[in-house]
């Protein structure tokens, strides 16, 4: 009889702890900055700089000063530390331009809208609040610009009455959609051209909603950023869609067109869209015409952005298999219908980082506008600086400046990073 | 293809250069006038912390609104990069052009503008550091010298120092915020732009005292105002407006001691305060007293140029050549008769 020598194991063995080089701190240090000679030199160079930049730069601005009246003042007291006191003095005009001082609600206001605006856009769960997003643009021009309430809410009333009218027209007397719409822009213009003048008028009488008119000349600051950035982002998009659409549509006359737009705008800089914008425009329109400069600026922003817009997204429907559009095709769906269900929203989610990309260039870009005398946060730098008392100061506006961009970008660069991993249906 | 677009473009500029015949009237029914001016240079014009208009030009533009309207608040402040002021002014964007413009040959004339006289005679200066022991611009042979690039400055150094048969080393910098920094951080022995610009920037240097603006000039910028070619009637209130500040201070008009000179014998400051018998401002369309309200908005020229350049403004330009003729400057205007 053979000795039973064998040993079967009840238990499983505990699992020893992982070697120390691998997990912790240490095993996160090795992995991420010292994986390969290359990457640890690589990581010991940027910890020197990162030191020998803070090294300055903590002390320089931890230790500013924030309540003196001038420069002057500041180098007296210790000229090695940061001069923040002209950010006390003008953050106002750094948020709000040359805007009236009793009327900084209103733009501060137009920024909390816009918030609550854009989240039935960014979140769909909020979608039934969607009618304020609507809302959202005619009360932001109202808040901003002011005049009466009437003359802006009536485009609403007329934009309407045209829709109601075509619906009407479809659903009970028309089968033709090219009629309907033409009646109804018909319909529309005669009421902005005949009715609603007098209406606005005697709305005015009965019952005067108005806000005091601020000029486009007071407009500066981040409220002018937002204003370019934001309209020209928002209406940017459906241009740049329809645009990419064009582009690849069999029908000859409407791809020229967009072919053409698309490669003459983006072939142009933008500074010289912005150049014809404020000063060549002038020499074309009659004299005594009163088009206002920021309109005019948001109106080349847009176009601007639009065609960049436009091949962001032809890249997408690029990428889309062929079949995609074969199938739909085959359901019976129409152009439209196709393009709504299902190539869009592919298209759209392969083009989320190009899309955002553009978007962030485009906030950026809105800088630019103070070549052109608008008094944006970089404009407005150079006019605090032209002040005796601020003669001087670069870092501190620039970082301050820069920090409320940077806010901004990563902001977007967060939403896209969110809905990439939302649509995210391949795993 | 090219001559029928350029056609066209010279039949809108002239459609709409016929509206403008009447600039005055324009002002008047608007009720403002719309003044062109920097968008920041330091004394001349830029918007203090609580957001009001400020500076020499604006000071101007003030005085020209008084003129007018008989009061100073009733103009319009259009900033202005100097990418965009000339064609500004010609769009009709702004009715009068006050932006620390020098006044050249082709301005006047290519341009087609109407400069109204020198409210300001600038030109180009050095900043050195105290240490470097230089006294005047002749001790700069072999200097590096910081300058921007693209400038009628650039222009000027290279024929002074080739006059003087000296040599220099451009350190090439953008504007006048990259010279400021590359000569703190000595990167050039000298720094060059205007001089008015060199003494904005110096008082607010860490230790002012440790430089020195060299005393010799060696440009000539005058800077002025001006108008659009085709109205002459508009250019004539301009410029006598400017002469009225410059004749106040020859007088020893004040803002504070405007109203005291009623029983004067010197029938030209009658003429200019509209407190004698004849009329002459009715000639450009101006009320009586226009000269009166101008002087009385921001003072007399020297009252202005103290404010915003000289020592009240922190600025501390000398009057040097700007000072009255009666005091050793050039300012001279013609007789107000």
């Amino acid at each position: 009889m053979m000795t039973k020598i064998a040993f079967v194991r009840k238990k499983e063995i505990p699992p020893s702890a992982p070697p120390i080089t691998e997990v912790g701190l240490i095993g996160w240090l090795r992995q991420n900055l010292f994986s390969s000679w290359l990457n640890s030199i690589l990581t010991v160079l940027s910890v020197y700089f990162i030191v020998i930049i803070l090294w300055d730069f903590i002390p320089w601005a931890y230790g500013g000063h924030w309540n003196t009246k001038s420069l002057r003042e500041c180098l007296d007291l210790d000229p090695d530390v940061a001069c923040f006191s002209v950010l006390t003095a003008r953050w106002k005009q750094l948020l709000f331009g040359l805007y009236p001082a009793e009327e900084y609600w209103r733009p501060t206001l137009t920024f909390i809208f816009l918030l609550l605006a854009i989240v039935p856009i960014l979140f769909p769960k909020f979608f039934r609040f969607f009618w304020f997003s609507i809302i959202y643009p005619g009360l932001a021009v109202w808040l901003l610009w002011g005049g009466s309430f009437w003359s802006i809410s009536i485009i609403y009333v007329g934009l309407t009455l045209g829709a109601l009218f075509f619906l009407t027209l479809i659903r009970q007397y028309l089968k033709n959609y090219m009629i309907a719409v033409i009646l109804a822009f018909l319909f529309t213009s005669v009421f902005f051209l005949f009715i609603s003048n007098p209406l606005v008028d005697l709305l005015n009488v009965i019952l005067p909603i108005s806000l005091p008119f601020v000029e486009s000349l007071k407009m500066g600051g981040f409220t002018l950023s937002l204003i370019v950035g934001v309209t020209g982002i928002v209406a940017s998009f459906p241009i740049g869609i329809l645009l990419a659409l064009g582009r690849q549509s069999n029908l000859p006359v409407i791809k020229m067109i967009c072919v053409g737009f698309i490669e003459f705008i983006r072939g142009v800089p933008l500074i010289t869209l912005l150049f014809v914008a404020s000063v060549l425009l002038n020499y074309f329109l009659p004299p005594g015409t009163n088009f206002d400069i920021v309109l005019r600026v948001v109106i080349m922003v847009t176009l601007f952005s639009a065609a960049y817009m436009a091949e962001v997204i032809r890249g997408g429907l690029a990428g889309l298999p062929l079949g995609q559009h074969e199938a739909s095709a085959s359901l019976g769906l129409t152009y439209w219908q196709s393009q709504r269900l299902i190539i869009m929203p592919q298209a759209l989610k392969i083009s989320i980082p190009g899309i955002v990309n553009t978007f962030i260039g485009l906030f950026k870009d809105t800088t630019l506008v103070s070549i052109i005398s608008l008094r944006d946060p970089v404009g407005l730098a150079s006019t605090i600086r032209a002040d005796q008392k601020w003669n001087g100061i670069y870092w501190e506006l620039y970082v301050a400046i820069g920090l409320m961009f940077f806010i901004f970008c990563w902001g977007m660069s967060q939403y896209s990073q969110y809905l990439e991993r939302k649509l995210k249906t391949d795993k | 293809m090219k001559k029928l677009f350029l056609g066209v473009l010279t039949a809108f500029a002239l459609a709409a250069g016929g509206t403008f015949a009447g600039t005055l009237d324009d002002v008047k029914a608007r009720g403002n006038l719309l003044c062109g001016v920097s968008t920041g240079a330091p004394g001349f014009a830029t918007v203090d912390d609580s957001g009001k208009d400020v500076g020499f030009d604006v000071d101007y533009c003030r005085a020209l609104a008084a003129a007018i309207f008989g009061d100073p608040m009733a103009v319009k402040f259009v900033g202005l990069t100097s990418a965009v002021r000339f064609t500004a002014l010609a769009a009709g964007e702004v009715d009068i052009l006050a932006r620390n413009t020098t006044w050249t040959y082709s301005r006047d004339t290519d341009l087609k503008q109407t400069f109204l006289g020198v409210n300001y005679y600038d030109g180009q200066g050095f900043m050195v550091k105290k240490e470097l022991g230089v006294k005047s611009t002749t001790e700069l042979d072999g200097a590096t010298v910081c300058i921007q690039v693209g400038t009628t400055t650039e222009l000027n150094l290279a024929d002074y120092f080739k006059e003087n048969g000296m040599s220099y080393e451009p350190v090439p910098t953008a504007d006048n915020a990259e010279s400021q920094q590359q000569y703190l951080a000595g990167a050039c022995d000298t720094y060059t732009t205007d001089a008015s610009a060199l003494h904005g920037t110096r008082v607010n240097l860490e230790n002012p005292d440790d430089h020195l603006v060299l005393p010799e000039i060696i440009s000539k910028e005058p800077l002025g105002p001006l108008v659009r070619h085709g109205d002459d009637n508009w250019a004539d209130i301009g410029r006598w407006v400017l002469n009225a500040l410059v004749i106040a201070e020859e007088k020893g008009i004040t803002k504070a001691n405007i109203d005291s000179w009623k029983d004067t014998k010197d029938a030209e400051i009658h003429r200019l305060l509209g407190t004698g018998d004849d009329d002459i401002l009715a000639m450009v369309g101006l009320p009586k007293n226009a000269m009166y309200n101008a002087i009385k908005a921001g003072g007399n020229y020297g009252e202005i140029f103290e404010n915003n350049l000289g020592a009240t403004s922190g600025i501390n330009i000398e009057r040097g050549v700007n000072a009255s003729w009666t005091k050793g400057g050039i300012l001279y205007s013609p007789p107000f008769r």
